[in-house]
């Protein structure tokens, strides 16, 4: 098992299968009496966050518990990164503390590797910037594999801010490896002109959207990430959500067997309207639920062993 | 440099390896625990049996099957998976954690058969009996194993044992059945022939 989980790219279709696999047997702790194993009594994790964040945070926070570690949650309102404290000063803070996994989410693309060179422990991104999101790749595989049974051959369209989003970096890297076809729709602003062979070989790319549809085994939508729009991608966003949301009318194109993800949170009306992302096809509680389960396979992959 | 063979050192000793339970052996050894069980559990009412893998998992399922042919009643038969709740965990690579599969009805109120292959150290069954209490609580857990080769760290004992192998530490018993290993057989390996 590797060390770190930095990037969809760091697992290979083997290490991958064995993560969801893992994933599979955590998940029916979930339905048990006793919502807790003993696995990593005496280990400490700490979620290091510089982003806001919901469900991820909450998702590591459950899945560390689980497994009986401790958790130590680190925000960045409200601690001495507003005193101007360092990245590398707070993992060496973290470092002394004894902590056997960071969590890290962070705004800057590239610092959770940067902090996996300061830290003995293992590092998991939990998001950095606009690169990567391995965690929600992973949980997304899953939730395709339970709900369509497989994941080679499958067809996945990425459709919306392919430029902001790591989650659509991440799943790229992660599908690609374990076999199934991904096409990235949107915009031209919005789909880097050499996305497709700079992540992955086999990906394509369309501008529309409902040429693709009825071709898919799965939608994954990605929020329009306003927060890191420095620039106008497009004109209005109404316009967007006339060419590249998805309504009911195109949920009607998809063959009857497709299901629609989204990774939260959402902008209703805008990239999904609610009519959709509340129908049965939609899986977007389902993810949240599978989140803790494949986190708690990595956690208990990356620090279960002596492989620290 | 090569240090000499020392003057008084014994010469290298040959791998040995003896066969303790033929296949034919084995069959009549899960026979007997089969029919040990019934008497003890007046005729496995309510009783399930749960397997610890690997080699726990068919032998259970043989225990269940040869029940089901002496007195007609249809045991339920479970894998008891205990990777997480091992007390090595970390002094190893990480290992794979496999399915936990109760039988329908689960084990609440149950008497509850643990069947392994062999009976050493005692820490799986402790590890066993950790992960049967988060997953319900039976009304008694009894212990079955095939072979019961002694050097016990923990005070535990099994209810049915095929056979005692008196051993040495240093002495490897190595069972193989047919469903996971091609064959039924019970071997000792001598020290040499770890």
């Amino acid at each position: 098992m590797i060390r770190h989980l930095l990037s969809g790219a760091d697992l290979d279709a083997a290490a991958a299968t064995q993560i969801l696999d893992t994933a599979a047997e955590m998940a029916t702790v979930a339905g048990r009496e006793v919502k807790k194993l003993p696995a990593l009594r005496g280990r400490t994790v700490v979620n290091l966050f510089y982003e806001d964040s919901t469900r991820t945070r909450i998702s590591f926070e459950a899945a560390a518990k689980r497994l009986s570690a401790d958790v130590i949650n680190f925000s960045a309102k409200g601690s001495s990164v507003t005193k101007g404290e360092s990245l590398k000063d707070t993992a060496l803070t973290l470092q002394a503390m004894g902590a056997d996994a960071v969590v890290v989410r962070h705004p800057a693309s590239g610092a959770p590797h940067r902090l996996a060179n300061w830290v003995d422990g293992s590092v998991v991104n939990a998001g950095d910037g606009t690169h990567e999101h391995p965690t929600q790749a992973l949980l997304d595989a899953y939730t395709m594999r339970a709900r369509l049974g497989r994941l080679a051959g499958l067809h996945v369209a990425v459709v919306g801010d392919v430029l902001h989003s790591r989650v659509a970096r991440s799943n790229v890297l992660l599908l690609s490896t374990l076999g199934a076809k991904v096409t990235l729709v949107g915009p031209p602003t919005l789909i880097p002109v050499d996305i497709a062979q700079a992540l992955a070989s086999g990906i394509d790319v369309s501008y529309d959207l409902d040429a693709v549809l009825p071709n898919v085994d799965v939608v994954m939508m990605l929020r329009v990430q306003r927060e890191r729009m420095t620039d106008s991608y497009f004109p209005s966003a109404r316009e967007y959500a006339r060419r590249y949301g998805l309504d009911a009318p195109r949920m009607r194109r998809l063959p009857e067997h497709a299901i629609v993800m989204h990774p939260g949170p959402m902008n209703r009306g805008m990239e999904i309207t609610p009519e959709v992302a509340d129908s049965p096809r939609s899986t977007i509680v389902e993810q949240v639920a599978n989140g803790v389960s494949v986190r708690m396979a990595v956690l208990y992959l990356l620090l279960g062993g002596n492989n620290l | 440099m090569a240090y000499p063979p020392a003057a008084h050192a014994s010469p290298p000793r040959q791998p040995s390896v003896k066969v303790i339970l033929t296949a034919a052996d084995v069959s009549r050894v899960v026979d007997r625990i089969a029919h040990q069980i019934l008497e003890k559990t007046q005729g496995a009412a309510d009783t399930v049996l749960l397997g610890i893998p690997t080699r726990g998992v068919p032998l259970a399922r043989r225990l269940a099957a040869r029940i089901s042919t002496f007195e007609d009643i249809a045991v339920g038969v479970g894998v008891l998976d205990i990777t997480l709740y091992r007390d090595d965990l970390r002094r190893h690579a990480t290992r794979a954690v496999g399915p936990t599969q109760l039988p329908l009805g689960g084990i609440d109120g149950k008497r509850v058969v643990l069947v392994d292959d062999v009976l050493f150290s005692g820490r799986t069954v402790r590890a066993a009996l950790d992960a049967l209490g988060d997953v319900g609580r039976p009304a008694s857990v009894q212990l079955a194993v095939l072979v019961d080769r002694g050097h016990r760290q923990l005070p535990i004992r099994a209810d049915y044992v095929g056979k005692n192998i008196p051993t040495a530490l240093a002495e490897n018993v190595k069972v193989t059945l047919a469903e996971t290993d091609g064959a039924d057989e019970v071997k000792l390996y001598g020290e040499a022939g770890r």
